[in-house]
């Protein structure tokens, strides 16, 4: 095959980073804190540079909705080996509400305008954690899915995929085009050193916005509230049995 | 320091100062360590002795890179995966 792959990499807080609500509860302090590249979205572009190497396709291209910033995410996929770079630049208050359905209805656009044979996504992101993103493009592409995978092998115009699922490992075959979305098991994303950046600052990054593809932006979601997870209550020991099951009783557990 | 050396140690310099950056105990920690140990060399003529050197330093990116993925890798394990059985 020598097919265009699409990489979706997105911009979000360090996994290192603790993480703040903000006093009003709005949402999450992001301001001056560390943001790198959903480690998930490292693994999906790894395996398209790893299929890359093996001639399997014959470009890569890195795609990322969001602000100036996320441009930084673009600039280390391509310093992972990624050929090109597509911003679809989403800011302000668009940008606050962006969620999967209109990242996918945007990589849809993209795919059909870049004319990609296969999509790949991180499984999910660590500040929202979805999952829904690679399903909803592939949905709207009406293109087969292999999601949650942890090995990926191109097999003429078709992919075998075997996905991680609840009991174990489940393999299929799906035709392309397709999208596949990555698990944390698929590959181990190499680290974007100081000369591939570098070398990587002569690569292209296109500027694109969302109206220019057709898609509308508009969210039906509202947050209501963000919150802290409760604190863990400190535990009660009791004496014997019957002290335990009475506590249960009373607490209403039994 | 021979001409070519320099190029290489400097390279050495820069991209292990650049990989400090995600340090766990803190870049100002890595940046302090690792200015030492270029330092306690800097008076170091003899090529082999210097190419020995850059190639330690080439083992220690390897092993920043390797804590840096397993670190990431563990977390990721632990937040997302049950624990075995």
């Amino acid at each position: 095959m020598s097919g265009r792959v699409l990489v979706g990499v997105k911009r979000v807080i360090d996994y290192a980073v603790k993480i703040r609500v903000k006093p009003d509860n709005t949402g999450v302090v992001t301001d001056g804190v560390k943001h790198s590249m959903n480690p998930f979205c490292e693994i999906a572009v790894e395996e398209a540079v790893k299929l890359k190497e093996k001639k399997l396709v014959k470009e890569v291209v890195a795609v990322s909705c969001g602000p100036q910033q996320s441009q930084e995410t673009i600039r280390t996929a391509l310093a992972m080996g990624a050929d090109r770079g597509i911003h679809v630049e989403v800011s302000g208050n668009d940008y606050e509400t962006l969620g999967p359905l209109q990242v996918s209805k945007i990589m849809a656009a993209l795919a059909k305008k870049e004319d990609a044979q296969i999509i790949i996504l991180g499984k999910q992101a660590i500040d929202d954690d979805c999952n829904q993103t690679g399903q909803m493009t592939a949905a709207l592409l009406d293109w087969p899915q292999g999601t949650f995978a942890s090995e990926v092998t191109l097999d003429g115009d078709k992919i075998k995929v075997v996905r991680e699922i609840d009991g174990g490992l489940e393999t299929i075959k799906i035709n392309t085009p397709a999208v596949l979305t990555a698990d944390l098991r698929l590959n181990t994303p190499r680290y974007a050193t100081l000369p591939n950046i570098m070398k990587a600052k002569k690569k292209k990054i296109a500027n694109v916005k969302p109206a220019d593809l057709g898609v509308n932006l508009t969210s039906k979601l509202e947050v209501l509230r963000v919150e802290d997870p409760p604190q863990r209550q400190a535990g009660m020991k009791v004496e014997t049995v019957e002290d335990l099951v009475g506590k249960l009783k009373e607490s209403g557990k039994v | 320091m021979a001409n070519p050396l320099k190029g290489e140690v400097m390279r050495l310099y820069k991209t292990l100062l650049y990989l400090g950056r995600e340090y766990p105990k803190g870049a100002a920690y890595f940046r302090e360590r690792l200015k030492h140990a270029f330092m306690k060399n800097k008076d170091e003529t003899d090529p082999e002795k210097i190419k020995q050197l850059v190639a330690r330093g080439d083992h220690v990116i390897k092993e920043l890179e390797a804590l840096y993925f397993l670190r990431k890798y563990r977390a990721m394990k632990k937040r997302y995966y049950d624990p075995e059985k």
